[in-house]
């Protein structure tokens, strides 16, 4: 229940975010534009889950944009060139992903590095790797993709729950539960509330770890294949500073950077926000799409400062409480 | 001049000449020089003038580092630099384009600074904040143009010489003289190694670790600045967009290549601008042989990887494992 009161005022901002929007432009509040803000940020709100998790446990993942870029370049290739059913080549770059992400956490575990670093140098590697597949852009043209390119549920007043917005509902929802109720999410708080004490209490660290960054790296791989469902192509250069994207999403979203509190729901609550803040600058028009990364940048620092805030007064009563007993 | 020359260093040492001498076989014209128009050629002359913009950032992030912190932004700040620089560069004087452009790293690097010493936030996360919203405000400077100046005062920051130096070596040179002057020439190095070893301690004997940590983070805003307004003047124009891009990275591997370990605690600035200078050989080699330069990621990747593993906690732990093995032995 602690992580709760950040999701709140999440939340918050975001219904009186919407609001604001909703009288300003009052097109904004129907089911068309929310079905494609949900489309549009597919594929940021599958990757931020992932990241909701490595956050938690006191870690960052900074491969997951170069994972994203690889997987569409090599979904595009292995569908179109190679000629692999599209499903083989969606398994195989699963396994991929996911195996890169467990290389990492192995990496950080038994070698006791930080994150950021390993996790950076996975960043350059899927990132080069990507290229050597193939530096220009590779068009899908499998029935697959247009079909379910075309797959929509339609929702009353028009709007369209398209097949990758499903998906990603899907994830987020699955990603809520496993956090919530499961022996592993469990887990994923102790690591991140202290990693010695957790290794006290029975956690086998270095096993959790592996988990958490392969998770991180399978739903990189999701997010990539959903990607490529987006713009039917794949592209080395695609989804650039997703990264930091996902990783202001699950701040917005309430989450500690310095791990141990946090929610999934609240990241895709920050990913919604981020999606808000785009496309009010879309209707509105004049405005240039650079304070999109201002807002975002003004959000993080609001929402880093309420937790400096929540988190010290969280310590005071037990300092006041450890001061009364000596 | 000892406190400058680190006892530690022959591996990186080795590293160059290793990458040189590739370089060599790779193209045999590689350590031609010429004079001309006063000005030295070369493709050893274009490694020194190419490594500049991370050489000097990696002058402003090993401070950060020794410190236990971590600057994200200097990408940004170099993009929010070059933008005043280049939008100020046609309508006023050298020095009022200079002190607006070093002027804006330093209000970055407070602003950096206070979040860290004052709020208390992980540097991680109090530079993220800078290098998300840093873009855009380079982009509202510029109105999203791509923008190009003429005014020769700054063009011969970037494209000059002096003594035969290309200006920007010339400045980077400065800088790390300067830099190395004050942090080694007093106790102002000992201090931050202090900090970042432990700032507790530190605190408690007296070093003024805020003071510190907010110094380090000004001077990694000013650097940065002053690579942003080198890249400006190379190119004429400033792209908000494109100027430093992932040049953050590039200073954090030129400081981890140079030894300086991540947890803070021990710097060596001359090994930082010597590993900034390695990447770029690497870099400069890759293009000269042919390859796409797309492996310069691959590579790199591998240089981290590799020289992480060196620095492992871990891994020394098994050589002082293995040392007391052979030595109880003995």
């Amino acid at each position: 229940m602690k992580g709760l009161p950040p999701v709140l005022i999440t939340a918050f901002v975001l219904v009186a975010g919407f609001a604001l929007c909703a009288v300003q432009f009052p097109n904004i509040a129907s089911t068309r534009v929310v079905g494609n803000l949900l489309t549009d940020n597919a594929f940021l709100g599958i990757v931020a889950t992932g990241m909701t998790f490595v956050i938690i446990s006191g870690g960052i993942d900074l491969s997951v944009g170069s994972v994203i870029g690889f997987t569409t370049v090599f979904v595009a290739l292995a569908i179109e060139r190679w000629g692999m059913p599209p499903l083989v080549a969606f398994a195989a770059i699963l396994a991929l992903s996911a195996g890169f992400g467990a290389a990492m956490g192995a990496i950080i575990h038994v070698f006791d590095l930080p994150p950021f670093i390993v996790t950076l140098a996975g960043m350059f590697l899927a990132r080069g790797a990507s290229f050597l597949l193939s530096t220009e852009s590779v068009p899908i043209t499998a029935p697959v993709y247009s079909t379910v390119s075309d797959f929509a549920l339609r929702m009353p007043g028009g709007g369209r729950l398209t097949a990758v917005a499903i998906i990603m509902l899907v994830i987020v929802i699955g990603g809520a539960l496993l956090l919530q109720l499961t022996r592993f999410g469990t887990n994923v708080y102790a690591l991140g509330g202290s990693r010695q004490t957790a290794s006290l209490m029975g956690v086998a660290v270095g096993k959790m770890t592996i988990k958490i960054y392969m998770l991180s790296g399978l739903l990189a791989g999701i997010a990539g294949i959903v990607f490529s469902f987006y713009t039917s192509a794949g592209y080395s250069l695609s989804a650039v500073g997703v990264e930091l994207d996902s990783i202001a999403a699950v701040v917005i979203g309430g989450t500690l950077l310095t791990g141990g509190q946090g929610s999934v729901i609240g990241t895709f609550l920050g990913v919604l926000i981020q999606g808000m803040i785009q496309t009010y600058i879309n209707f509105d028009g004049t405005l240039s799409s650079w304070w999109t990364k201002i807002a975002t940048g003004v959000l993080l620092f609001a929402f880093i400062v309420l937790q400096q805030g929540l988190v010290a007064l969280a310590r005071r009563p037990a300092a006041k409480r450890a001061g009364a007993a000596t | 001049m000892t406190a400058l020359l680190p006892r530690r260093g022959l591996a990186q040492i080795l590293a160059l000449i290793v990458i040189l001498a590739v370089d060599r076989v790779v193209s045999p014209q590689f350590f031609d020089l010429r004079l001309q128009d006063g000005r030295l050629f070369g493709s050893l002359i274009d490694v020194l003038n190419r490594g500049t913009p991370v050489a000097l950032l990696s002058l402003g992030m090993v401070l950060v580092i020794a410190t236990r912190g971590i600057d994200l932004s200097v990408g940004a700040i170099m993009a929010i630099s070059g933008a005043i620089a280049a939008s100020l560069a046609d309508s006023h004087g050298l020095p009022v384009v200079l002190a607006a452009a070093l002027g804006a790293g330093l209000v970055c690097g407070l602003w950096n600074g206070f979040l860290v010493a004052v709020l208390g936030m992980q540097p991680i996360v109090a530079t993220l904040i800078l290098m998300v919203a840093g873009r855009g405000i380079a982009q509202l400077i510029t109105e999203g143009r791509i923008v190009t100046f003429s005014s020769p005062g700054l063009v011969w920051l970037g494209n000059g010489a002096i003594l035969g130096i290309p200006m920007p070596v010339a400045i980077a040179l400065g800088m790390l003289i300067l830099t190395g002057a004050v942090v080694r020439g007093s106790a102002l190095g000992l201090l931050i190694e202090a900090t970042g070893g432990n700032a507790r301690a530190s605190e408690l004997a007296g070093v003024g670790t805020r003071a510190m940590i907010l110094a380090v983070y000004v001077w990694c805003g000013v650097c940065a600045a002053l690579a942003g307004v080198i890249a400006a003047a190379d190119i004429m124009g400033a792209d908000a967009n494109n100027a430093g891009l992932w040049l953050e990275l590039d200073a954090i591997l030129a400081v981890v290549i140079g030894g300086t370990s991540l947890f803070g605690g021990r710097f060596s600035l001359i090994l930082a601008v010597l590993g900034a200078l390695i990447i770029q050989t690497m870099n400069t080699g890759i293009l000269l042989s042919g390859y796409p330069p797309e492996f310069n990621l691959l590579v790199k990747a591998v240089v981290v990887l590799a020289v992480l593993l060196l620095q492992s906690p871990k891994l020394s732990g098994f050589a002082g494992i293995a040392a007391r093995l052979r030595r109880t032995k003995a």
